[in-house]
């Protein structure tokens, strides 16, 4: 017997639904329990001292400042090499042999664990080039990594640039140079400072590629040599190693605030962008 | 028939066999004409007979469309242009172009002003000031826009916006500006405005104005020439082309028998 | 020379500041364009950079044991340098097929869900959250399924609780965002004319949607369930939190399990000569599984943007 297509529709409606349904409630429960558990914990002095016991007490001060410095650094590395890769792309060349090596090379690293992240830069970074668990050793390592997302973010950004601009900037007598740096970045640079903000996301949130790289010391870090601990790596050690479960939570719960803070501040960003391009 | 003829005034651009080729289209048949110093050369035909291509060989934008390849020579002061040793970027500076829409680049009308000469390397802030009161002037639009230079200019009316693409090009000091319908998005009374602009400009320019509009060629052109299918049907001055043309084709046109 | 004042001066004439100018211009236009050609290929420098550090502190380790021991090998005892990755290659394997089981269904059908039939207002709420969420660092989910999800199986099917079964569902859910992501722009990228076409010859929606709309995405679907694939062979924290790290061939779903990714993690820290060679080797035996799943997902979305 054939089921009647209409309730075919409905049945699949129904179990399409239900996955979606199961798919975002999910989602949305981890986030909800991170933080109904760990905001509870978090207190001005959480945030401002530094940790004791291994992070069993105290704060989580040094990590804090790891988390902003690590990936920052990493950004300021990535920054140039993504863009520079994406104005090549767009500005300089047309699609041929050299751009689908470029673009596969970028696809393939997008994909890369970020293990094999860690290993290498522990190998390359830290072991044959003498730099230690230290700031830069992390910060080379999380450029590698987010550089595939800048540079795309960062194409996509300068596509979008009106070809008209370039054609009357080169018809005022400049130089292709002149032509990106005076009317093709900055108006690309909204949706570059998208990738940015993706690329820092990640960064945050990166554990395995960095506890390899920067180490895991809890002094506070005064050069770029000395190792840091971000608070993804901190939180991992924390509840790995069950040192405290309610440090754990509210560093996790910080954590998430800043991720979540910081995807906002993306989107926001591409949505502006988007809304200002289709003005 | 008078096909690209010009004796008693100073040839500013010798076109001389210039076809031009977009992959396997060709879009120019083998051109020659001579372009005269200080006077307006109005260039008319219907959609898609290459006059736009045209234009855009004269300053070598077809460079930016890698498909685009020129055959022949094109004499700027005797020198040509395609010539390995000629630099575009160099050539842009003496044939300047304003586009069909108003096309100002999203920064203030000062910013946009000052751009080309900025790019040839003028810092100063009172010569830069001069300029951009001596070019929007003569785009008549300074009275317009005195007291608010630093507004963004995509804030101005399409009229507006078109002078100011015309001063900014003016601002390069070139010797040739290239007009590419410039007025095919403006009412009437900025169109009028341009047509008085140009009328004065030719003093001191070479002007090339295509256009889609028979009647600004024959208001302000000197000479006109007539394009159909990337082919010069005929050359002539503005009167003769539009009472008595030698070619039936020019006869039919401009009298809006066809096109 | 002669000097005559009531000749005006040109401001065509190309003085010499202009032409010294034009130099620097032309120079540092071409000097530009090198720069850019040179910065290009950072992305893939560090690829291969990256490939050969990871071969070179490996292959001769493989080379010395041997290809077959070391992965068909089920001992693996750093002291008595026993080096045999393979029940770390099937945890990996089931790992990753249960996050497949898990994910791929509920990411497509959720895609399906979202663009098909729900409207367009939604969408746009609910489709960023979950991008939102993929932001999420892998370590929060891990101790999610430390402190929530292996309690649960412990108590209610048995078995120690951290475990492939745990691992597995995880790892589901953290390749949500990129399934759904991925898939839904396959499908939105599906020509609208497509859908009207089988709906004006009296389809229901969803005989349009998997007659039609699925096949034509169908590439990008594929492309997005591989790339979630290589997410989850790769992702470390996470498994190593929840699956039990027990170096054996599980027999059950809720046996503990050490993933390849989990092995290096684990022992990189103390590890020295031989063991670390093995560990770099195990990255290498990891890099070739994910560049083979990373071509393939790119095979997949270029015939997408082929046809």
């Amino acid at each position: 017997m054939r089921i009647p297509p209409k309730i075919t529709q409905a049945l699949a409606v129904i179990l399409l639904g239900a996955a979606t349904l199961i798919t975002v409630i999910t989602l949305v429960l981890i986030i909800a329990f991170v933080l109904k558990r760990g905001v509870p914990e978090i207190s001005w002095e959480f945030l401002s001292t530094k940790p004791r016991e291994m992070g069993k007490a105290g704060g989580i001060l040094p990590t804090l400042l790891g988390t902003v410095l690590l990936p920052l650094l990493a950004i300021l590395i990535a920054l140039p090499m993504g863009v520079g890769t994406a104005v090549y792309l767009t500005e300089y060349t047309r699609e041929n042999r050299v751009t689908r090596i470029i673009r596969f090379g970028t696809d393939c690293l997008a994909g890369i664990p970020s293990i094999i992240f860690g290993l290498f830069g522990y190998i390359f970074f830290v072991t044959i080039l003498g730099m230690g668990w230290s700031m830069i050793s992390g910060g080379l390592t999380l450029a590698i990594m987010i550089l595939p997302t800048i540079i795309r973010t960062s194409e996509e950004a300068i596509r979008s640039v009106p070809q008209a601009y370039r054609e009357v900037s080169c018809s005022l007598a400049a130089t292709s140079w002149e032509t990106v740096y005076k009317v093709v970045l900055p108006n690309a640079l909204p949706g570059i400072m998208t990738g940015v903000v993706l690329g820092i996301g990640r960064s945050i949130g990166e554990t395995a590629a960095v506890i390899f790289t920067a180490g895991s010391s809890l002094m506070m870090p005064s050069s770029l040599n000395d190792s840091v601990r971000t608070m993804s790596v901190h939180f991992y050690l924390l509840a790995r190693e069950g040192i405290s479960d309610e440090k754990a939570y509210a560093t996790a719960a910080v954590l998430v605030f800043a991720v979540l803070l910081v995807n906002l501040a993306a989107y926001w960003m591409m949505n502006r962008f988007i809304a200002k391009r289709s003005r | 028939m008078r096909k690209g003829q010009c004796v008693e005034r100073k040839v500013k651009i010798s076109v001389q066999n210039l076809s031009v080729f977009f992959g396997q289209h060709q879009a120019l048949r083998s051109l020659t004409m001579n372009v005269p110093a200080n006077r307006i050369l109005g260039i008319i035909g219907p959609a898609s007979s290459g006059k736009t291509t045209f234009l855009r060989t004269l300053n070598r934008m077809n460079d930016l469309d890698p498909e685009s390849r020129a055959e022949g020579r094109v004499l700027l002061d005797g020198a040509d242009i395609y010539h390995p040793s000629q630099s575009a970027v160099q050539l842009r500076k003496r044939v300047g172009m304003v586009f069909a829409l108003p096309m100002p680049l999203p920064m203030s009308i000062y910013d946009n002003v000052v751009y080309g000469p900025r790019l040839s390397g003028i810092r100063n802030r009172a010569a830069l000031d001069v300029i951009v009161e001596r070019t929007l002037t003569a785009a008549f639009l300074w009275d317009e826009v005195k007291d608010r230079l630093n507004m963004l200019a995509l804030r101005l009316s399409g009229g507006q916006q078109q002078r100011l693409c015309l001063a900014r090009t003016l601002a390069m000091e070139p010797e040739v500006v290239l007009l590419d319908e410039p007025c095919s998005g403006l009412d009437p009374i900025s169109t009028a405005r341009i047509e008085d602009a140009l009328t004065v400009l030719k003093e001191r320019y070479t002007i090339i104005l295509v256009t889609n509009n028979t009647k600004q060629a024959s208001r302000i052109a000197d000479e006109t020439a007539f394009f159909l299918m990337g082919e010069l049907v005929e050359l002539g001055e503005t009167s003769q082309i539009f009472t008595v043309p030698c070619d039936q084709r020019t006869s039919d046109y401009v009298t809006g028998r066809f096109g | 020379m002669q000097n005559s004042p009531n000749i005006p001066v040109q401001p065509n004439c190309p003085d010499r500041r202009r032409t010294q100018n034009a130099v620097v211009i032309w120079c540092r236009d071409k000097l530009a364009r090198y720069i850019f050609l040179a910065v290009a290929f950072s992305a893939t420098a560090s690829l291969l950079l990256i490939a050969l550090f990871i071969l070179k502190e490996g292959v001769p380790f493989i080379i010395k044991v041997g290809l077959k021991s070391f992965l068909l090998s089920s001992e693996w005892n750093p002291a008595a340098e026993k080096f045999g990755i393979y029940p770390m290659i099937i945890a990996s394997l089931w790992v990753t097929l249960g996050a497949m089981l898990i994910g791929a269904p509920l990411g497509v059908a959720g895609a399906i869900f979202l663009t098909q039939f729900v409207p367009r207002s939604i969408m746009r709420i609910i489709k960023p959250m979950i991008e939102l969420l993929a932001g999420i660092p892998s370590v929060v989910y891990g101790f999610m399924g430390v402190m929530v999800l292996a309690p649960f199986i412990r108590n209610y099917l048995g078995g120690p609780g951290l475990s492939l079964l745990a691992g597995s569902i995880i790892l589901g859910v953290m390749v949500l965002p990129t399934v759904i992501s991925i898939s839904t722009d396959a499908i939105n990228a599906v020509p609208k004319t497509y859908l009207e076409g089988a709906l004006a010859l009296g389809a229901t929606r969803w005989q349009s949607v998997h007659m039609v709309i699925l096949k034509a995405a169908r590439s990008g679907i594929i492309a997005s369930i591989i790339l979630a694939m290589g997410r989850a062979v790769g992702e470390t924290m996470a498994v190593i939190m929840v699956a039990g790290n027990a170096v054996r061939i599980p027999h059950s779903a809720l046996d503990p399990v050490r993933t390849l990714t989990a092995n290096i993690a684990l022992e990189m820290g103390y590890a020295t000569g031989l063991h670390r060679q093995a560990l770099f080797a195990t990255g290498v035996v990891l890099f070739v599984v994910v560049m083979i799943l990373n071509s393939l997902a790119i095979a997949a979305m270029k015939r997408k943007t082929g046809n």
